[in-house]
């Protein structure tokens, strides 16, 4: 493998991670637009906060991670895409600032009576990041953006059918993940009624999702053919595992598991990244841009090679501590700082 | 398809919005460096001197840490979509040479995050020291995120450790872009800024609460820590610039001039303060005589290097402005000195800070004054590198995005962070009420791990 691939596949893990983690972020805000005012709705947003509240800041810092990789690994086909695609991603740059900004601010706009409205800007913006994302990918596998600063034309690169249709694929997958993550903690919240409600909703968000995946398949076939190629060829057992694990999900939450659902939703998801991966490979912008071409000069590679690799031997203990430190009770919000061996 | 015409107001538009964000981010990111320093200081107090209002102070901070760190994230965020979005050419072409220092800054914030999650909940159950101890790693990676991509603009400023062979980079040194020329003088400069804008802005805030009346302990504590690291950062920050004004005389001799107004190359050059910037010569201001070519090379016979040494065209905008960001931003150090000096004085003389409304009003003041000279540095840096994004390399109009609709997410992201910028103050107002109203319940802050089970949410209900 060359480092080049090597980067390419450090860059997909971290899409993978946005995919999973950023995923099921923006699926939780969906879910809280739609759970409407009232007494249920409030209890429905509540789950939703204690949940993902906590997690919001890891989840978003896969994002900057996948496009620091992409500029200095493969800064061709990053100015490429951005210059192309100045009107998806500014949208999904928007999404991401009133995602963040709601998060940070709803617990002062609860207080402050603008809670309702905080709660719309956190769901609409949960709507426009992935959306925009999905017309984005659909658009590089569409082979809609050439090689230069913005080469391809600036609304229909991202304004079609297959664009459109991997658009609100991505919504609906954040949904379906969103979904069957709050089953489990609704359960952990002991809210039984809650629990129910969201296995009705993941049940609901992994058939459109499939229906949706099924739509996108003949909409690359029609649009895309390489990387319809790919994924019936080289990427097809990835395809394969993510319809059995979208499958498995289906039946475990439809019979009210307790355990495997999460496991199998992120399977699917993550199967079917890395087969979007595989199909286009070697292509960063299929029939324009080669993973090899786009590369960095070596020394570059390697040192960030070497970055991620730093990366991961610090974080991943840091992250271990946090959540060691969090689950036997130790680091928990409190009135005033204690002092107990005040010697 | 679409040519690659960069029209010239999409470039303004695209400069524009660059310099906005990117000088809301600083005043962020500045706090979020240096203001855990700060806050670990009177944790270290509290716990030495059994001081409960020490703490008290080290626990308020870290919850106003976390809140103004979500914000910076997201600010942030925005910038790396702007790397792309309005400096495709620029990213597209050198992002392999700078972008692995984005990649270390990356790792230095994610743990700078999960520290301060493990700190700000980590109050109760930790035993003091543990908690203590737990926090020190926050202001080392906000030291080391800051050198990554202050490094970054000093690339821009000294460009090095690369080959170009037909517009294309075929070579990367890492060592040598990571270290350039312009590292030691503009690392540090910006790190003692952080510090000394966060020491003044919080300790003004305790002034002006003294002013109207709340003369307590916490306040004097609260103004007495960062007053303290403020006073000490600013001597150092005078010398560092200093240093930094000689290197660029030598290194950026174009942008020298520009900040001094030297339009031709001689000796004995006449230092102005303020004045009018004109092709002939500075009018107005207080000018004194061989002072510029004094403060170049310790001699008034040093040559300074004029503008009227390259074309027109190579010569930065806005001279005047230019002119002013400089003098302003020497100008409010030295003031800030002199506060320094009399805050010193009056601590030797009589161990306490000086209670006359003068001095409290002064140090009230001080914080905006910082952050006017940190913008103003920022202003002096990057205009004064214009018309180069890459100095002398790359021109800041071939580096623009050939999109159009840049006025569009200008003017949107102006009015969204008004917003963000007016929800950050009254959540700061707020959470200072709160802790006023002496049984307050606690305020929430964006994030950390899961705060305990709601028992089945029950308590949700109106
Ligand atoms: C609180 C802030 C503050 C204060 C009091 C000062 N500076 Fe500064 N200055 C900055 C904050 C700053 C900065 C953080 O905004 C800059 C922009 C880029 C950088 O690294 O630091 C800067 C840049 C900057 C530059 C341009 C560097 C470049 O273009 O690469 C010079 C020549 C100086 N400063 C000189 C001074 C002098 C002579 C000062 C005092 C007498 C001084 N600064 C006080
Ligand atoms: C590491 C930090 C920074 C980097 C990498 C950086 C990078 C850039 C880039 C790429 C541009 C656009 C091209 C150009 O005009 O040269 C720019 C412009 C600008 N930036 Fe910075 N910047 C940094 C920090 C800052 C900060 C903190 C401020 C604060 C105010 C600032 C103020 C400006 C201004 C005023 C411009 C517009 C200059 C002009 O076009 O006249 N920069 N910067
Ligand atoms: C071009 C310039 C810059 C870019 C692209 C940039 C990018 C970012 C990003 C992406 C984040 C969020 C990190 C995350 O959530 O993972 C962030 C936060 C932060 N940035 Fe910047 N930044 C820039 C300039 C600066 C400068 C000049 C400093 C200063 C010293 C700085 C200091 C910080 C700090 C300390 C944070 C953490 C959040 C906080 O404490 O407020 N940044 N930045």
């Amino acid at each position: 493998m060359s480092s080049a691939d090597a980067v390419a596949g450090v860059l997909w893990a971290g899409v993978t991670a946005y995919a999973v983690f950023g995923g099921a972020d923006f699926g939780a805000g969906f879910w809280s637009l739609l759970a409407g005012g009232g007494r249920r709705g409030r209890r429905v947003r509540d789950l939703i906060d204690w949940a993902i509240g906590p997690v919001w800041e890891a989840n978003h810092v896969w994002l900057v991670f996948v496009l620091v990789v992409l500029w200095t690994g493969f800064s061709e086909a990053f100015a490429s895409i951005f210059s192309t695609l100045f009107i998806p991603l500014s949208l999904a740059a928007l999404g991401i600032v009133l995602r963040g900004a709601g998060f940070a601010f709803h617990h002062t706009a609860r207080r402050a009576g603008g809670r309702r409205v905080a709660e719309v800007l956190f769901g609409a913006s949960s709507l426009l990041t992935p959306f925009f994302m999905g017309t984005v990918v659909g658009a590089i596998a569409g082979g809609r953006v050439p090689v230069g600063n913005a080469a391809g034309d600036p609304v229909t690169s991202w304004l079609n059918a297959l664009s459109l249709v991997i658009g609100a694929l991505f919504v609906a997958t954040s949904a379906y993940l969103a979904a069957v993550f709050l089953i489990s903690d609704a359960r952990r919240a002991g809210a039984p009624d809650l629990e129910r409600a969201f296995r009705t909703r993941a049940l609901w968000a992994a058939v459109v999702a499939g229906a949706l995946a099924v739509a996108g398949l003949f909409a690359l076939h029609a649009d895309a053919r390489t990387v319809y190629d790919g994924l019936t060829g080289d990427g097809l057992p990835l395809v394969i595992a993510s319809a059995l694990c979208g499958t498995a999900t289906l039946v475990l939450v439809a019979r009210g598991a307790r355990r495997g659902a999460r496991a199998t939703a992120v399977g699917a998801v993550v199967a079917i990244v890395w087969g979007w991966g595989v199909a286009q490979h070697p292509y960063l912008l299929p029939r324009d841009l080669t993973i090899d071409a786009a590369a960095a000069p070596s020394a570059t590679l390697t040192t960030l090679l070497v970055v991620a690799g730093i990366a991961a031997l610090l974080v991943g203990p840091a992250i271990a501590l946090l959540f060691t430190l969090a689950q036997r009770g130790v680091v928990e919000e409190t009135a005033r700082p204690v002092r107990r061996d005040a010697t | 398809m679409h040519a690659f015409v960069p029209l010239a107001s999409e470039l303004t538009a695209a400069r524009s919005q660059m310099a906005f964000t990117l000088g809301f981010h600083i005043i962020l990111a500045s706090v979020g460096v240096a203001f855990p320093a700060i806050m670990l200081i009177a944790n270290w107090r509290g716990l030495r001197k059994d001081d409960e209002v020490a703490l008290e102070l080290a626990r308020r901070w870290s919850k106003v840490v976390a809140v103004t760190f979500a914000v910076g994230a997201v600010t942030g965020t925005v910038i790396s979509f702007e790397f792309g979005l309005l400096w495709p050419e620029f990213t597209g072409r050198f992002g392999q040479v700078f972008g692995v220092l984005f990649a270390v800054e990356g790792i230095f914030f994610f743990l700078e995050a999960i520290f301060v999650a493990i700190y700000i909940f980590g109050w109760k159950r930790l035993s003091p020291w543990q908690h203590f101890w737990a926090g020190v790693p926050i202001p080392i990676c906000g030291i080391g995120g800051a050198f990554s991509v202050v490094a970054v603009n000093s690339w821009m400023n000294q460009p090095q450790g690369y080959t170009l062979t037909n517009g294309k980079v075929t070579d990367v040194d890492p060592l040598k872009v990571v270290f350039n020329n312009a590292v030691p003088y503009e690392v540090p400069h910006m790190i003692l800024a952080a510090y000394l804008v966060t020491g003044f802005l919080v300790a003004s805030i305790y002034a002006v609460g003294m002013l109207r009346g709340r003369r307590d302990r916490l306040h004097r504590l609260g103004l007495l820590i960062p007053l303290t690291v403020a006073c000490i950062a600013t001597p150092i920050q005078f010398a560092v610039g200093d240093t930094a004004a000689r290197a660029i005389a030598e290194d950026q001799p174009i942008k020298f001039a520009a900040m001094e107004c030297v339009q031709t190359t001689s000796t004995h050059v006449t230092e102005y303060i303020y004045g009018r910037c004109t092709s002939d010569g500075v009018k107005g201001g207080i000018g004194i005589p061989g002072l510029d070519s004094f403060l170049v090379g310790w001699s008034t016979d040093t040559e300074v290097t004029g503008l009227d040494t390259v074309p027109p065209e190579d010569r930065p905008p806005a001279n005047t402005m230019l002119h002013w960001a400089f003098d302003t931003m020497v100008g409010v150090c030295s003031m800030l000195i002199l506060l320094g000096l009399w805050f010193g004085w009056v601590w030797w003389r009589r161990r306490d800070i000086p209670q006359t409304k003068w001095f409290l009003r002064a140090v009230a003041i001080s914080g905006v004054a910082s952050v006017v000279a940190l913008e103003c540095g920022w202003i002096v840096t990057e205009v004064g590198r214009q018309p180069w994004i890459v100095y002398e390399v790359m021109r800041t109009e071939e580096a623009v995005t050939g999109a159009s609709g840049v006025w569009v997410t200008f003017t949107a992201v102006v009015l969204l962070y008004a917003v963000l910028g007016a929800a950050l103050v009254i959540t700061l107002r707020a959470m200072s009420r709160r802790w006023r109203e002496a049984d307050a319940e606690e305020p929430d802050v964006p994030y950390g791990p899961s705060p305990p089970l709601p028992a089945g949410l029950q308590d949700g209900a109106p």
